[in-house]
């Protein structure tokens, strides 16, 4: 595991990060090949939520280095990453309720139009844009013009999803994204997510589900105790295999 | 996503809901509450006192009304991002006692209006950067600069009216322009910018965003604390507007705080369907509000109900208009 394949999306080697005497994880190897769906399972406190802060620049590593899309990770901020092309998917959304579906797939990258010195929002180009969107990824919703309030958090949770992509991100990084979801929503969001990998986006995902991360993944990194425990391919693992990887019974 | 509530509701977005529908649904009645109250005033008081529609009276009355509109949209901002500016009425005393200073000096009027202006515009500055910056709740922060400033204006002007004799305000005053006087063609320019602003920028969507969910607009990397220090910015900035036209108005500057002013200019907000929760705004909304509290005030002073009965009928109606917004979805 030492070189980081070319294919690598993100690659890191030798990443620690500990917060104060509390060791999160120490020296762990891992990546992400392009276009391919990369999971990150692991019990609570294996140290999997940190390792994914730091890639996407919540955290900064103590030691270690990333590498994304073949440079040196550079970010300190989250808004580095994502000027970068790494989304994150987040755990609460970061949707705004009040504000409508369109409004939110273009929040903060509004599309404008220039008089003078004026910047106007291009309401119009910005539907059209949400609907391809939501279509490209067959996204349903009542209606672009809807709040957000509105809708049931599958549909929330595919807003989320499409935004990041749509974004042109190179990476889209989700934690958890059916976490909250009944049985119904949680296979849409899968659906979802397999589209994603059809159209060859690189995702990592972080998930508790073991049936869904065999499922959805290529690759499938275990964390344990802080340490990164085993690497397998999705489709030559078993279930009872991951348990025992996540519970160090092998 | 496929599933069927999602498809029926589909079905009602797209073609309209029919008129009695629409009647029967509370949250028409929210969202539509000012003008529903101002068509419901005007119809009631035409009838009780036919002096209220005449040309004069109706023209007297958004004479009488473009203060408070200006300051109403200066309080939408600010509500907008789910705060409130309690020193809006304090501002504009300030501004005017500014603007007679600076007149009275010697300056010429043009640089009285743009230091008050200023000074204003600097007030809500500043109390949105300290709001930001010390992450001290709006309410305390404009509680204590309503109270400081309304201190300077009396410090400044020694607690003396300032007369402000300007042949330019006197015509800003009394002169009119197609049907409407100037006072009211500057608010429906407000109006206007304020409109576009709201609508069809993306500092509009910034601040509907930091109102709604101010975490989350940070996380996709809007600047909330910028926002929130415009939008009081505006608001200071709207304050010094109403305080020019207030001088203009009554011809001096006064070192005493409009109470009513703050009171009508939150009231015409909340009656304007705007969520003192924020992320939720519009701007002809807390206009025609602003409408409605006058015609109210100017219907009751025609049927010569005592002027102390006013205030208690604007609380009235303004409760009201709170407990109808509940049904507002």
């Amino acid at each position: 595991m030492s070189a980081a394949s070319s294919d690598a999306i993100i690659a890191c080697e030798g990443l620690s990060k500990h917060f104060g005497g509390v060791r999160a994880f120490t020296d762990v190897a891992f990546q992400a090949r392009r276009g391919e769906v990369t999971a990150v399972i692991g019990d609570n406190g294996a140290g999997k939520s940190t390792l994914i802060r730091c890639l996407v620049g919540v955290h900064v590593p103590d030691a270690g280095s990333i590498v994304f899309d073949g440079r040196q990770h550079p970010f300190s901020n989250p808004d580095g990453a994502r000027k970068a092309g790494i989304e994150t998917v987040h755990q609460n959304l970061a949707l705004i309720d009040e504000l409508t579906v369109a409004q939110n797939l273009f929040l903060n990258r509004e599309l404008v139009r220039r008089i003078g010195p004026f910047a106007f929002l291009d309401r119009k180009a910005m539907r059209r844009e949400a609907r391809a969107m939501l279509s490209r990824l067959s996204i349903n919703v009542p209606s672009i013009n809807q709040r957000v309030r509105r809708l049931s958090g599958g549909q929330r949770q595919a807003i989320s999803i499409c935004r990041a992509v749509g974004s042109g991100a190179k990476l889209v990084v989700m934690d958890e994204p059916t976490a909250a979801l009944g049985v119904q929503e949680t296979a849409n969001v899968e659906a979802l997510i397999r589209r994603l990998r059809d159209q060859s986006v690189s995702v990592i995902l972080v998930s508790h589900n073991f049936d869904q991360v065999r499922r959805l993944s290529d690759q499938i990194w275990v964390m344990r105790a802080g340490k990164m425990a085993a690497t397998v391919r999705a489709s030559e693992t078993t279930g009872n295999e991951l348990v025992a990887l996540v519970t160090g019974a092998a | 996503m496929n599933n069927a509530p999602a498809a029926h509701s589909a079905g009602a977005e797209e073609s309209r809901p029919s008129l009695a529908a629409l009647l029967l649904d509370p949250s028409f009645w929210a969202d539509w509450a000012s003008i529903v109250g101002l068509v419901g005033l005007v119809i009631v008081f035409g009838i009780a006192q036919p002096v209220f529609l005449s040309v004069a009276n109706l023209q007297a009355l958004l004479l009488a009304a473009a203060i408070l509109v200006v300051l109403s949209i200066g309080q939408t901002f600010v509500v907008a991002t789910s705060g409130i500016d309690l020193s809006l009425a304090a501002a504009v005393m300030l501004g005017a006692i500014i603007l007679g200073l600076v007149n009275a000096a010697g300056h010429g009027i043009f640089i009285a209006c743009v230091l008050a202006l200023l000074a204003t515009s600097a007030i809500g500055f500043l109390n949105g950067l300290i709001i930001t910056a010390g992450k001290i709740p709006d309410f305390v922060v404009t509680l204590g600069t309503l109270s400081g400033i309304t201190g300077l204006g009396l410090i400044l002007s020694g607690g003396e009216p300032t007369m402000v004799g300007s042949t330019f305000l006197l015509r800003l005053a009394s002169g009119s322009f197609g049907p409407f006087g100037y006072p009211v063609w500057v608010a429906i320019a407000a109006v206007i910018v304020a409109h576009v602003a709201l609508y069809h920028t993306r500092f509009g969507v910034h601040l509907l965003a930091t109102g709604g969910q101010v975490e989350s607009a940070g996380a996709l990397g809007i600047r909330t604390n910028r926002v929130k220090i415009a939008a009081y910015t505006i608001s200071g900035f709207c304050a010094g507007i109403a305080a020019i036209l207030l001088v203009a108005r009554i011809g001096s500057a006064e070192p005493q705080i409009n109470t009513s002013l703050l009171l009508n200019s939150v009231a015409a907000v909340v009656l304007g369907g705007v969520s003192l929760f924020g992320g939720r705004a519009s701007i002809l909304g807390p206009a025609i509000g602003a409408l409605m509290l006058t015609a109210l005030v100017n219907g009751l002073t025609l049927l010569n109900v005592s002027a102390f009965y006013q205030p208690l009928a604007v609380g009235a109606i303004v409760v009201l208009a709170a407990l109808i917004m509940r049904y507002q979805k």
